[in-house]
């Protein structure tokens, strides 16, 4: 084995450490650690701010000079905002909103792709362009007439009208695709052969072969929309459908004049669940976005 | 067959994508303001949109917030993934989780974080630069600082998202190139200069092109932390669009306004595309 073998995909130790351990760390080495400790510091502050300022008494966040930490903790703060806003029905908002558009587009997404990828049609190639081609439209620009036809529908303040327009997208189809065309196809031609319609192949043999790559969809995809202020802001006029995220920024707007702690408690409870499920799978996660540079 | 699998997707992204994007076309033409008779006025709402002085401010302060946003955020991703792949740094897995959190956090939220940080009265990191004597003040309505703090917050999410990019882009480099080099006898500069920027270009221009689009369509936390101010010095394309489209009911010009950000975005993904196909062939 080489000393120069670089790590590939796994970032932990590679297989060099070990003779290298025995002697000190190169002076190089020691200033890339302290530097990225400084970095990474800097980098998680406004992370940290939000937790401890969630928890610190108002007196304490308007003292001077302002501290990190609180001294005393409290719960007013999280009391508070749930009655600013109707709390609980926004962060529910928030659940079935990127909820519902995770599962519409998992599966409308994954049933395309399929098509797309593993059955023989004319003009298949045509459409795989044209797909692609709504991929390049930023939905800042197509905002006015969806809210037109939105609302002509009578969804405005619905679920339906927040959840439909994104039921589906080009990015999601096209990713799945990459990854069905990679299965090997002589399961699906055995299973063909005995006689199974192409929903059960998709259903029984290509989804459970992708559940990676739809888990790391999904994540994503909900993660956009949770955070997405642009969206709800536009497709929802009344304060109880909207979103934590949008909700929150209500309280920011003119004559809304909210203490900082509320704000963080506000801010901690929004990013919460957020923050768990990404820890829970980051490795994973961090891995497929890096290598197919998922939309951000 | 096909069509039953196509066809969910394809109402979808026809109703909302695509016929949208013909009807925006469409109203760019009226005087449409969600209510009454809808006029055809020709090319009014793009002289408008080329020669009203609120709307070049808006181009222009996209284009500055697109200058401070990209680089620095592409540039400290590469640099910080330069330094985490140096496999004798420890704790390698820790910093690559940290340098991503951001990126699951909301512009909104990390708006609301940054603007209480750089609070004049309150904000510890205000403090903090003020006992190293740099006093900067009213951040937010300070109008040559206002661009500056909201390109920074884009800049703190996105560019751990960047920085898995290069790493995996780094990763990808094989070690004999290196090993090689180094036969050669080629110092460190001499090695990035020679191995590591050529096999990383390819996602160097995929990742630049991509923090140009993110920046074009800049909006969440500036509508959280200025909406717009001081005096417009941030009002951006988006947030114009915005106003326009949900506040004025300007539908006619907000479509028009709609289709010069499409354009730019088009041309800007057409380059993506190049690059995203040759940073395939690159990782094959």
């Amino acid at each position: 084995m080489t000393a120069l073998t670089l790590a590939r995909r796994a970032p932990g130790r590679s297989v060099d450490d070990a003779p290298r351990a025995r002697r000190p760390m190169r002076t190089g080495t020691f200033v890339s650690l302290l530097a990225m400790l400084v970095v990474t510091a800097f980098v998680l502050l406004p992370i940290v701010v939000i937790v401890f300022t969630a928890f610190k008494p108002t007196a304490e966040v308007n003292a001077y000079p302002p501290t990190l930490m609180p001294d005393a903790w409290t719960l007013d703060n999280m009391r508070r905002i749930v009655t600013e806003l109707p709390f609980s029905r926004l962060v529910l908002n928030s659940f079935v909103f990127a909820g519902g558009v995770t599962i519409c587009a998992l599966v409308f997404d994954s049933l395309a792709a399929y098509a797309l990828a593993r059955i023989d049609f004319r003009g298949r190639r045509l459409l795989l362009v044209g797909i692609v081609a709504t991929l390049m439209i930023p939905f800042q620009a197509t905002l006015v007439p969806v809210y037109q036809l939105v609302s002509d529908l009578g969804w405005v303040n619905t679920f339906p009208g927040l959840i439909a327009p994104r039921a589906a997208d080009a990015f999601g189809i096209f990713f799945l695709r990459q990854f069905f065309l990679a299965l090997p196809r002589d399961v699906d031609s055995a299973a063909r052969i005995d006689g199974a319609s192409e929903f059960r192949i998709y259903r029984s043999i290509v989804l459970p072969n992708v559940v990676p790559a739809l888990l790391t969809l999904g994540i994503f995809t909900f993660v956009n929309n949770w955070n997405d202020l642009l969206w709800p802001l536009v497709f929802t006029t009344r304060k109880e459908m909207g979103t934590i995220t949008s909700g929150l920024t209500l309280l920011t707007g003119p004559g809304g004049i909210i203490p900082y702690g509320v704000m963080m408690a506000g801010s901690l409870i929004a990013i919460l669940p957020l923050v768990v499920a990404f820890l829970l799978v980051q490795r994973r996660f961090i891995e497929s976005v890096a290598t197919t540079g998922l939309k951000g | 067959m096909a069509l039953a699998f196509l066809l969910p997707a394809l109402v979808i992204l026809g109703a909302f994508v695509v016929w949208p994007m013909i009807s925006a076309l469409r109203l760019s033409f009226t005087n449409a303001a969600g209510f009454g008779v809808e006029e055809w006025v020709g090319v009014d709402n793009y002289v408008k949109v080329f020669t009203d002085p609120e709307v070049q401010d808006a181009v222009v302060n996209t284009l500055q917030y697109t200058v401070l946003f990209t680089p620095t955020a592409v540039l400290a991703a590469l640099l910080l993934a330069l330094v985490v792949n140096n496999p004798r740094l420890p704790w390698r897995s820790f910093f690559r989780t940290t340098l991503f959190l951001p990126f699951v956090v909301s512009l909104a939220v990390a708006a609301f974080a940054w603007s209480y940080l750089i609070d004049p009265q309150v904000g510890l990191l205000s403090y903090w630069l003020g006992r190293m004597g740099l006093h900067l003040g009213n951040v937010l309505e300070d109008p040559s600082l206002a661009m500056p703090a909201v390109a920074l917050v884009a800049v703190w999410k996105n560019f751990g998202f960047y920085f898995v990019i290069f790493l995996a882009g780094l990763q990808d480099i094989p070690a004999s190139l290196y090993e090689a080099a180094r036969v050669d006898g080629a110092g460190v500069l001499h090695r990035f200069r020679h191995v590591t920027l050529p096999l990383l270009s390819n996602t160097f221009a995929f990742v630049l092109v991509f923090a140009m689009i993110a920046a074009l369509q800049a909006f969440d936390q500036i509508y959280v932390m200025t909406g717009g101010g001081p005096y417009g010095h941030t009002q951006t394309i988006v947030m114009e669009i915005y106003e326009s489209g949900f506040r004025k009911l300007e539908l006619g010009f907000a479509s028009a306004l709609s289709y010069v950000l499409l354009i730019a975005t088009l041309l800007l993904s057409v380059v993506q595309f190049v690059f995203f196909g040759r940073r395939e062939e690159d990782l094959a």
